[in-house]
């Protein structure tokens, strides 16, 4: 198994991933939908390490990724539910609509 | 470069993944957003297989396509906020400038890919199959993470405490908790 892509093919892939990652949390206004785009940008970045680790042969590219995704279970479950808590308020998840820091 | 089997494989994939991005980006109800974003997740685990990552590509599909992305799906049609309104102060220059400062930022990265690092450069070979088989296992990694990285690892397990608590925190109802406090306070009288 000979690996014959380029690692910089993977790294362009992985900025296209973050750009698309980005764009969704400045322009979309569901806060749901700007959570998963941040997803999207740390899945982007997981994808250099893993890329960058099979191009120096070093596994803690792959550690790091675990610990990435770490990073990322435990932001979506208190992302959602503080989104949860403010719907029950707001009745509203745009983010437009949460402009004030008081309940 | 010739176009050999793995950059076709690679240029499908990417495009997969792209338009997985893009839909999710664009579509107006929230579970097709969910649902575009498992797809791109899924073939970004089949890129970590490609790279010699099976433990990450198998750790990507249970616990971001299945666990991460079901706690969405679940929130999302708890709230019942499949479909948003767009609200009337609809930016349209923010997006310009998104789409502008995104495309600058692309044409940065592929000038400094391309240009400054050289690009073209190959990741070196496995030279059998064992060691290929050997390099992104469940042993290997496990024996990366219990030994270099083991202070790293039990501090992961601490924020997922953190992290547990905060969202049960968060998501209690205060009215409930403040009746039950008054109902003992009662029977203390």
């Amino acid at each position: 198994m000979e690996a014959t892509v380029p690692t910089s093919y993977y790294v362009v892939l992985s900025a296209i991933l973050f750009t698309l990652g980005v764009a969704g949390v400045l322009v979309r206004r569901n806060a749901i939908i700007i959570f998963m785009s941040v997803e999207l940008m740390l899945n982007s970045a997981n994808l250099v390490f893993v890329a960058f680790a099979r191009q120096f042969m070093e596994l803690s590219g792959q550690v790091f990724v675990f610990f990435v995704m770490t990073v990322a279970a435990a932001e979506v479950a208190v992302g959602l539910a503080l989104i949860v808590t403010i719907f029950r308020t707001k009745k509203s998840i745009s983010v437009d609509d949460i402009n004030q820091l008081k309940g | 470069m010739t176009l050999t089997s793995d950059l076709i494989l690679f240029f499908v994939l990417a495009l997969v993944a792209i338009g997985a991005a893009v839909g999710m980006l664009l579509s107006r109800n929230a579970v097709h957003s969910a649902l575009f974003l498992i797809v791109n997740f899924a073939v970004v685990s089949v890129f970590f297989l490609i790279l010699g990552a099976p433990f990450i590509a198998m750790v990507q599909v249970t616990v971001y396509a299945g666990a991460i992305m079901v706690l969405f799906l679940f929130v999302i049609m708890l709230l019942g906020a499949e479909r948003l309104r767009q609200s009337s102060t609809a930016l349209s220059r923010q997006a310009w400038w998104a789409f502008f400062l995104g495309l600058l930022f692309l044409g940065a990265v592929a000038v400094y890919v391309f240009v400054a690092w050289g690009g073209g450069s190959l990741p070196p070979a496995f030279a059998t199959a064992e060691a290929a088989r050997k390099f992104g296992g469940p042993l290997s990694i496990g024996q990366v993470l219990f030994s270099k990285y083991l202070l790293p690892f039990e501090l992961t397990s601490l924020l997922l405490l953190v992290g547990m608590i905060g969202a049960v925190v968060l998501t209690r109802d205060e009215k409930k908790i403040q009746k039950s406090e008054v109902r003992s306070q009662k029977l203390e009288v």
